[in-house]
Formats: C-alpha cells, structure tokens, sequence
C-alpha cells in the first residue's frame, strides 16, 4: 500500500519558563487555541487528537487524563495519549492518518520539568531491581557515556563546547528558548566541570513548556498551508538500555532510523536534534551522517529550552517553521528517549 | 483503503494477587512467549512492538518499556508505548493494528501488562493530588454514584451486580488463567458479601492482579501464508470525554455510545444483539455489565439489568458476556483491556478452551478508562470482513 502525503501545517510553542505555577491544562489551552487560530480550523475539523506527557514528572497517575479539558474533548473525540515525548505521539498521528480514517490530527505535548528533581526522576527510567536502586541520576549516566566518548576519541571537551557556544548564541533569536549566550568556545572550556567530564553548559536546560502540531494529508494540507512540511520519512529505533551491553561510543538505533527515514538520499539543510548533552548531539550527528553543510539546532536546541517530553515535538516544531519561512527545503527532526540516548525517532521533511 | 489485519497469536500469564516468582520482565516475557508459540513464530519475526499499560506509579518504573526493550529483544526495532488510563489495553491493541492497517509494518506485537503487586493500587489511583482536589477513595469509591445513579433511574433490583458477580466467578473457574477460582458461589452468599462502596458489595469489585496479555498481528499478506486459526480484525473504535461537566451523563456517556455506533458502523452491523456471538467487556464493578449492555447498544435504555436478571448474558444464553470471567477475576490493570481484546480473539479462533462459546464467529472486545471517559472497542471475526 502507498503511504499518503502527510505534512506539519501549523505548530505553537509556549516560552519556557521555570517553576510555573500553572496546570499542564493552564498553559496547554492558550497553546491550542493559537494553533488553532494561526491554521485557521476549528476544533470540529480536527480527526484525531494525541497527547505525549510523562505521570511521573507531575507526581500523580493519569495526569493527562485532565489535558482533554484543554483540548475540548465535547462533542466526544477520537484522541490517545503516549506515555513518552510528544515526538512520539506525532508518530502516532502519522499511522493514524495513514490508515485512512482521518485527515487532520492535533498533536500537543507538555512538561512540567522543574517542578521536581528531574535528574532523579529520569533515572527511575532504568532497571528498577539492578540499577535505580543505585539512583544514578540522569545527568550522571550522561556523564558516563561522555567519558567514554572522550577515553575512545570520538569526541573532543573543544568539540563539545563549541556545541554548546554555538546553541546558546542560535538561542538568542528564538524567542521560547530560556538559556541564551555568547561565550566563546575557550570561554566555555573554563568554567568548572558539574559532572565529570560535563560542565554546565553541557546539559540541559530544564524548563517547563508546552507544544502542538497540526498534521495534515494531501489536498488538505495543501489548502491549511501555504508550504507544507511534507514528511518525507519516519522511523524510530530503541537500544538495549543495560550499561556495559551497549556501545557508549555510537548509537546503532539513531543509525537505523535514520537510514530507515531516508537522511542519506539527498542534503540536509537543518537538522533540529534532540540532544540533551553536547556530546550526545555530536554522536548523533555522526550516527545520522550529517555533514558540515546543515545547520544543526538554528533554534538553540535542548541545550537552551529541555521541556521533557516536549522537547522532541519542539524539533519539530522548529524544522517545520523552517520549510514554512522558506529558509529551508529538506529537514531533519529527531526525538530520543531514555538514558544515554536509548531510543531515537528521526523524521525527514521537505518543503514542496 | 486501509489494509487487514488479523490477530494470529495470543498469550497471556496466569494472573495471580502477586507473581512473586517473575520479575516484571519475566511476566511479560511469559505473555510474549505464549502469544509467539501460540502464532508459531520467534521474536526474530516481529517488525515492532506496541506496548502499553496503564499508571507507572503501580510499579515505581517510569516508562518500563526502555528498560524492557532487553526482555524483549527489541534492540534494533520500534518499541511504542500508549498510556491512555483503564482502557490503555484496547487502546495499545488498536494502536499495533493500525500500524499494520496502514501499511508500515506487516508483523506487530502487542503486549499490556500490569504487576500491581509491586505497588498499592488502591492508593497509587487516589494520591491528593496537588494540582487538584482528592474526592475518592479508590476507584470503587469514584464509580459507586454512578452505580446508584443507574440503579436509581432503572429501577434495577439491587441483587443484579451480585448476580453478575456470581457468572464472572463461575465462568473463571473455565479459564485456567483467571486469577480467582472460586467454584461455590452463590447469589445468597454474594448477597452477604461486605458493602464496600454502597451499592458495591465485595464480590462486585474486581481483584489486583499482576498479568499480561499479548497479541501477535498480521498484515493479510503475511497472515494468508502463515497456517493456524485467525481473528480478522473487522473494526476498531475510540472515543475520548472530559471527565467532568455539568450535565454530564456519566451512567451511559455519549462518548461510549458515539465509540459502539461507530464500530457497529464500520463493521456493517445493524442489530449487535443479534449479530454479535459474545462479548469481552470492560467490568471492574458488576454493576456495569447492565451498564454497558445498554450504553453499547445491546439492551434498550433501563432495560440491560433484565438480561443479567434473565440469563442472557450467561456462557449458555444468547449474547454471553465475559466467558473469561472478565476484569471481576482478574485485574492487572493495564493487560485487562487487552485481555478482553484477545479472549474476544480467541473466541472466534475457536481457541478458548473450556470457556470457548461453541460457534462463535464474531466477538467484541471492549475496554474504558478515567471516569467512564475513555472508550476502546474491538470487533473479530473468525472470517475477513
């Protein structure tokens, strides 16, 4: 069966911010309603809805069972939710669209990052008889593949600060980044390192954010969007999460997906990489064979803004603007999941 | 035109208060192996795997498929997690068959799981929560106005949910995987069970269970070549609500009827009491086998509590519900939509054992979740559409 044309024909992201005082349905409905207002389409035109949001980080089970307040789910709704990044929901609507039974689908994400120890948090991800009893921290075990990075040659503490230079200065042009800069590379490389061999600068900026997408097929998209961002290729991939069974110097699953996604068959003008950790975008861009000529991260990356589990929609958010200014033709949106990079989506799309 | 799908494998664990001999990878481990023996094939053969359960709190592991993907021997495949609260296990099952429906993968396991031993399930579910205020003890505690608020319109005599509860338990003691087997009882010493959530008595609530449930799909392609018995997936359904409005109806919400019209529809169905051989339904109280007979479109409005009343729904009677003995015996949360999904499969595979309803060629699994807000559906056959 041929798949059908699917595109991103509208997206809205809410600035980060830090310890927010409001509810995921708080800073969700302003979020829609704009998305809504910018594609021009009422809720009623909408086929199917998906939410990605994490239970753990807002402390209560179903959490996101009050997100259909945001949404408006009256009439009733064809709607699910994945316990995962919003990248991984846009997965969702993409089958669902290709099936056939709808046209139009909303996808919306939301993480409220800072309000709890998300290092811990993230670290209850992992093997819960052998390792989380040891409370790794997320960061830590990021920490430990960097090293491993570094002792094999694969990445150098230059490379990684010129990754993170170059984020913090893209973040100043991006309004719903949260940590903006100018340092120079040598500047970075004397601050005092966090977690060995990390430094602040490495990781993530928590924040608290929200994000939707407007997926559409065909005709529709046409009509919704002046230039769609045509989704060229999908795929995502998972590694075995064990610490010592897998490559910390590669990621074989970012690779596959890629390749499945179709990176390879022609340039790349932007990549938006889910990369929490310099080195972790450094490992990508070698896994996905991303050459010196993409722009990777124009919009400051996760590095700036890390809403977890808006952060994967968010690249796509980002590529997809790209294709719409016209400042881009063929992009690349990535998403990962897990410690130390465990499971990757990557998404080819293209303007028309 | 989406492409067929058909159910070639089933594999459950048998469901118990605590597993305390498998970790939780090893009770999945134990569905999925069943389910590939069952569909003759090895995890080499799948293309990706869908899973869901439902709250991760009940077990304290965020998001367990990362670290499960080693049980499952998935490095190098999609692994694809759903969480869409109690009807989580008919929703993973929908969302594995459309990945075949569409086209993009030709092999799919689909696994829901759930070791509420490892948790409270009871309290995990009613944490003050801190964005919002605390209104219930358990689920039981949400549900019982419901239940009188249907009572009370249908005039129902108050004996119906022990009466649904009596059938679940014997029809349990049918399936060797059922977490309760309890042969002897009767409505009289139903009737004598404790109240725990006025009007729900003991034995109208379900168990905690840990158990999974897992299903092999199949493209047509593949599934014409693959030998053994199928259940062709004729229809899927979802519907979601918000949980509270004023005005709501929350005894037959709008979603749950809007969710059955459309999977009568698209399976060309036009009278379900007749059509349709037997029901796997989503019941954690007894109370809502009358419920959903009447919000599913089986039974006329105030009319479901006369079928239990008369038999129909029996193992013997016209329109069997739960043969399995359904979520009133066993109860791992986040397997038991799927449980549902894949005795209705089994049923019309003809595969179902000493709980098998002889003939049965179309079935409907059926699961819901929230406040009565989410609605998955299912129906299989035992012939293409």
């Amino acid at each position: 069966m041929a798949l059908r044309d699917i595109a991103i024909v509208g997206t809205a992201q809410r600035p980060s911010e830090v310890n927010s005082t409001f509810t995921s349905v708080e800073i969700l409905l302003p979020v829609i309603q704009q998305l809504l207002d910018k594609v021009g389409i009422e809720r009623s035109e909408i086929g199917f809805w998906c939410h990605g949001s994490c239970d753990y980080m807002s402390g209560q089970p179903f959490s996101f069972v009050s997100a259909v307040d945001a949404i408006g789910a009256w009439p009733p709704i064809i709607e699910s939710h994945v316990e995962a990044d919003g990248a991984l929901a846009l997965y969702e609507a993409w089958v669902k669209i290709q099936t056939g039974e709808v046209d139009v689908a909303l996808v919306f994400s939301n993480g409220k990052t800072t309000s709890g120890p998300i290092d811990q948090i993230l670290s209850l991800q992992t093997d819960p008889y052998m390792v989380a009893p040891l409370k790794p921290g997320f960061d830590a075990l990021a920490a430990l593949q960097a090293r491993a990075c570094l002792e094999a040659g694969v990445v150098t503490e230059r490379q990684m600060a010129e990754v993170a230079a170059r984020s913090r200065r893209d973040a100043r042009n991006n309004a719903v980044a949260f940590t903006k800069g100018n340092e120079s590379v040598d500047e970075l490389l004397a601050m005092p390192y966090t977690l060995n061999p990390l430094r602040a600068h490495d990781c993530a900026t928590p924040v608290d954010g929200c994000n939707a997408v407007v997926l559409a097929a065909g005709d529709v998209a046409r009509r919704l969007a002046e230039r769609p961002a045509w989704i060229r290729g999908i795929d995502h991939r998972i590694d075995t999460q064990r610490l010592g069974a897998r490559s910390m110097i590669e990621s074989s699953s970012a690779a596959i997906a890629a390749q499945k996604a179709g990176v390879a068959k022609d340039r790349i003008d932007v990549a938006e990489l889910h990369a929490p950790y310099t080195h972790q975008e450094l490992l990508l861009r070698n896994a996905m064979g991303l050459s010196e000529s993409t722009h990777i991260n124009p919009s400051g990356g996760a590095l700036v803004a890390n809403p977890a589990m808006a952060a994967g929609l968010a690249r796509f958010a980002e590529a997809a603007e790209s294709i719409f200014a016209g400042s881009a033709d063929r992009v690349l949106a990535h998403c990962t999941s897990g410690p130390m990079l465990q499971q990757n989506l990557v998404c080819v799309m293209e303007g028309e | 035109m989406a492409e067929l799908c058909a159910v070639v494998g089933v594999g459950q664990t048998k469901h118990a208060a605590c597993r305390a001999d498998v970790s939780i990878a090893g009770l999945v481990r134990e569905a999925v192996d069943r389910a590939l023996a069952d569909a003759n094939i090895t995890i080499a053969d799948v293309d990706a795997i869908v899973i869901g359960k439902a709250p991760d709190s009940l077990e304290g592991v965020a998001m367990p498929e990362l670290w499960l993907a080693d049980a499952l021997a998935a490095h190098g495949k999609p692994v694809f997690r759903v969480h869409t609260a109690g009807s989580v296990g008919g929703s993973t099952a929908i969302v594995a068959a459309q990945h075949v429906m569409a086209g993009i993968h030709g092999t799919v396991l689909t696994i829901g799981f759930e070791k509420q031993s490892d948790g409270n399930a009871m309290w995990a579910l009613s944490v003050p929560i801190p964005f919002g205020m605390p209104v219930h003890a358990g689920a039981g505690g949400y549900f019982s106005p419901i239940v009188r608020g249907y009572i009370g319109r249908s005039g129902a005599p108050k004996h119906i949910g022990a009466m649904v509860a009596v059938k679940d338990r014997t029809n349990a003691c049918k399936n060797p995987y059922a977490h309760l087997h309890e042969p002897d009882w009767t409505l009289e010493k139903a009737l004598e069970t404790p109240m725990l959530w006025d009007p729900i008595r003991f034995i109208e609530t379900c168990p905690s269970s840990d158990g999974a449930m897992a299903l092999v799909l199949m493209s047509e392609e593949r599934a014409d070549k693959h030998a053994g018995r199928k259940a062709w997936v004729h229809a899927t359904a979802m519907r979601s609500e918000p949980t509270a409005f004023a005005g709501r109806e929350q005894v037959s919400p709008v979603a749950g009827e809007m969710c059955a019209a459309d999977l009568w529809r698209k399976a060309g169905i036009k009278n379900p009491a007749e059509e349709i051989d037997v029901v796997e339904m989503y019941v954690p109280f007894a109370w809502f086998e009358p419920m959903w007979l009447e919000n599913l479109g089986f039974a006329p409005r105030n009319e479901g509590w006369r079928w239990v009343e008369d038999g129909v729904t029996e193992m013997g009677g016209s329109l069997p519900v739960n043969p399995s003995g359904g979520v009133l015996s066993s109860n791992p949360i986040g397997a038991s939509g799927m449980l549902r999904f894949g005795e209705a499969a089994m049923q019309v595979m003809g595969k179902a054992g000493e709980h098998q309803i002889d003939g049965a060629k179309k079935a409907v699994g059926h699961a819901y979740g929230g406040g009565s807000q989410f609605f998955a559906m299912w129906l299989v056959s035992s012939t293409k559409p």
